[in-house]
């Protein structure tokens, strides 16, 4: 089964088509690494997956969904985990309240959220120290983590990870490698974006390169650089 | 109204068509003659008090309804007109829709705006002011303005133009819960405005003033088709040159791929592949991080 | 019913949120607080310090010092979501946009009551005004301030993530709210008794427009930030 779909996909930034027409087909349980120069729309391929952007022409199917409508692309959204280059929490707010909160507005129950974010605080390493402190006392480092817990909370069928390593020191990138792994264990899929490219080469995911706007190596993609 | 949605900024190069040309014409015309019958040949409005036999009335200033009172007809047409259009921004997304609530409001603010202006000209020697803050029609209308004022400002900024074109739907059709306010204020407010009733039903004017005023619906309605035809085009070229311009961008990002030789590199040699690595990696400003 | 259930959550939960973010940061009542009393000191200076004159004009020049207010509270309530990739966080978050509507217009009313109480001081102790109907002025601040509150959270979000969003969002909502300004003004005129209106019918005329842009607002809301 196809996870994502792709058939000649555009996608436009404001006036600018960040993507040009891109063929791509990511197959249930599969990690993929996007790679491609800066501006090549790694970023922008990811954000449509997600269902934040609404494609101008071609098809695009994420989870079965036709991404054209816009009860479809929130349909989309819920079932994806998107991390993108913000940490995507309040930085006012305690990290034992940011995961509470983006627990309980994933639809989790008080109790379940409390029980998910225990664990995904142990999974992430994110010292009980941490609960109580603010957002924007912590490391960058931290935050990466906590926004990661906030995600690995809602157990989401499909991962899209931009720059997943960026900020992250060697034990941070380590926990990032475990956790794509656990996702593919629990028959989730994983699109990473990277640059780390020896680092997610051990992970052994097919790589999809892009340029200007487009996927360079074909539709089906190449056998990766194992 | 609308032309092919296949035209291209190329194929025309003016908002101007026979049919524009000769409707421009005959409201020309139209004008003409309403500026004659309202200001010429219609008398002015004096009536004798029955008691006292002082002459009193609008006197000249009743020329101004024959103007002012179509005018803020085709206020209402305009922005009902962009009401309707917002609507088929938020349901159908067609650039259709879009180029006509833009154009609608816009017109339709001129006109406004000449309500106001007209009105508060008639006013000063009827009222004895320009401006009456206890009159509920005014205030009404003054609001509506300043809420398309405010729609027009949203229509300049910049942002994602989808963003913007939804938004301003929004806006708009929050506007135009304003409209039955305006229109019915003078009914539901009698003892707080100024503004007469609505004497058209009743026929209670007389003929020449009447024919003189139906002809300034026709004529201000032909000059708002005109104004919004012009101004359609207008906002259509711009989109199409627009959309033009985003199809060379597509064309052109699509050439940004390396050139056929990298993109068999990329995909068959890993010696090749390294390179763009390379190239990427010295491209990235946070490549040299730790 | 489980989804009304459901819904009464959500809006509890965005709505302790920001709540929770303004007892952290302060913003509100470190920063808009002090400016609207500033604004009440400005308008005696302006007025000439007459107290007979700040009396007459108290209902007004209270009802301007909200708004004026309510427009940095407003803008501050709207841009914790356009920071820090947040608003995409909610985004993805499967969080109904009603419900993020109703919360968030909940935590502004919740501010600007507490800016309305302090004003009420404000304007007895400053400009020298007695309440005559308690009852009137507690149920007219807070039905107005439903009303400026839905319409301000609206356009918060309408003008949020455009270029020139804090010079957009007053030109954009003042006009909503002209007519919550003169209701408001009409019922606080009957309950400080400057003026002899009826300021129940004029509440009444205020809950009508609180609701209706409650209405409109959860209806809009979702055409703004989804899509």
């Amino acid at each position: 089964m196809s996870v994502v779909e792709l058939r000649a996909a555009v996608a436009l930034l404001g006036r600018f088509p960040a993507l040009s027409g891109v063929d791509l087909t990511i197959h249930a349980g599969e990690t993929v690494l996007l790679r491609g120069p800066n501006g090549a729309g790694k970023t922008t391929l990811l954000h449509l997956c997600a269902g934040l952007l609404r494609p101008e022409s071609g098809g695009v199917r994420v989870l079965g969904h036709d991404l054209t409508g816009a009860a479809d692309r929130r349909s989309v959204r819920r079932r994806v985990a998107l991390l993108g280059h913000a940490t995507g929490l309040y930085d006012d707010l305690t990290v034992g309240e940011n995961l509470r909160f983006w627990a309980r507005a994933a639809g989790l129950s008080a109790a379940e959220a409390d029980r998910r974010t225990d664990e995904a605080r142990s999974r992430l390493e994110v010292p009980d120290r941490l609960v109580d402190q603010p957002v924007h006392t912590l490391s960058a480092g931290q935050r990466r983590r906590t926004s990661l817990a906030a995600l690995v909370v809602r157990r989401p069928e499909l991962w899209l990870l931009d720059e997943p390593h960026a900020g992250l020191d060697q034990t941070g990138r380590d926990l990032v490698d475990a956790l794509i792994g656990d996702a593919v264990a629990a028959g989730g899929t994983v699109v990473v974006s990277s640059h780390e490219l020896d680092r997610v080469a051990a992970l052994s995911p097919r790589t999809v390169t892009l340029a200007g706007g487009a996927v360079v190596d074909g539709p089906s993609g190449n056998g990766g650089i194992r | 109204m609308a032309e092919e949605p296949t035209i291209t900024a190329s194929t025309r190069d003016t908002t101007g068509s026979r049919g524009s040309r000769l409707l421009g014409v005959a409201t020309l015309v139209g004008l003409a003659v309403l500026g004659v019958l309202a200001f010429v040949l219609t008398d002015p409005d004096v009536r004798i008090h029955p008691s006292t036999g002082d002459e009193f009335g609008q006197f000249d200033a009743v020329r101004m309804l024959y103007v002012h009172v179509p005018l803020a007809a085709m206020t209402y047409l305009a922005y009902g007109l962009c009401a309707v259009a917002s609507l088929g921004v938020l349901i159908r997304r067609t650039p259709w829709w879009d180029v006509t609530a833009h154009a609608a409001a816009e017109v339709g603010t001129v006109f406004c705006g000449l309500v106001l202006v007209t009105g508060s000209i008639w006013g000063r020697p009827v009222w004895n002011t320009w401006w009456e803050w206890g009159d509920v029609r005014l205030m009404t209308t003054l609001v509506l303005f300043l809420m398309f004022a405010g729609y027009l400002a949203l229509r300049r900024t910049t942002g994602d133009p989808r963003t913007v074109s939804r938004r301003a739907a929004v806006v708009a059709l929050i506007a135009v819960l304003d409209l039955p306010l305006v229109n019915r204020s003078v009914e539901w407010w009698e003892n707080r405005t100024l503004h007469q009733q609505s004497t058209l039903g009743e026929l209670k004017i007389e003929d020449l003033t009447l024919f003189t005023l139906m002809l300034g619906f026709l004529v201000l309605g032909m000059v708002l088709a005109w104004l919004l035809l012009h101004r359609f085009r207008v906002g259509w070229l711009e989109r199409a040159a627009l959309d033009h311009s985003v199809a060379a961008a597509i064309a052109e990002r699509r050439g940004e791929t390396p050139d056929e030789e990298l993109r068999r590199a990329v995909g068959d040699s890993p010696a090749a592949r390294e390179g763009f690595d390379e190239n990427d990696r010295d491209g990235d400003p946070e490549a040299g991080r730790p | 019913m489980s989804v009304l259930r459901t819904v009464l959550g959500d809006i509890r939960l965005v709505a302790a949120r920001d709540l929770r973010i303004e007892v952290r940061s302060r913003v509100v009542l470190d920063q808009v607080l002090p400016f609207a009393v500033l604004v009440l000191v400005l308008f005696g200076f302006a007025l000439d310090a007459d107290h007979r004159t700040l009396r007459t004009f108290a209902p007004g020049l209270f009802w301007v010092t909200v708004l004026l207010s309510a427009l940095l509270a407003i803008g501050r309530s709207a841009s914790l979501d356009a920071t820090d990739g947040t608003g995409t966080s909610l985004r993805m978050s499967g969080l109904s946009p009603v419900a993020r509507y109703l919360g968030r217009t909940v935590a502004v009313l919740v501010q600007l009551l507490v800016l309305e109480v302090v004003l009420v001081g404000g304007i007895v102790v400053l400009y020298g005004v007695s309440v005559d109907d308690w009852l009137l002025l507690v149920v007219a601040g807070v039905v107005a301030g439903v009303a400026v509150a839905a319409a301000g959270t609206l356009y918060g979000a309408l003008a949020s993530g455009l270029g020139a969003r804090e010079t957009l969002l007053p030109i954009l909502v003042l006009p909503v709210l002209a007519p919550v300004l003169i209701g408001a003004t009409r019922a606080f005129d009957d309950a400080l008794g400057v003026a002899a209106v009826d300021g129940w019918a004029w509440t009444g005329l205020l809950a009508v427009a609180a609701l209706v842009l409650t209405v409109v607002g959860a209806s809009a809301h979702g055409a703004l930030v989804e899509d």
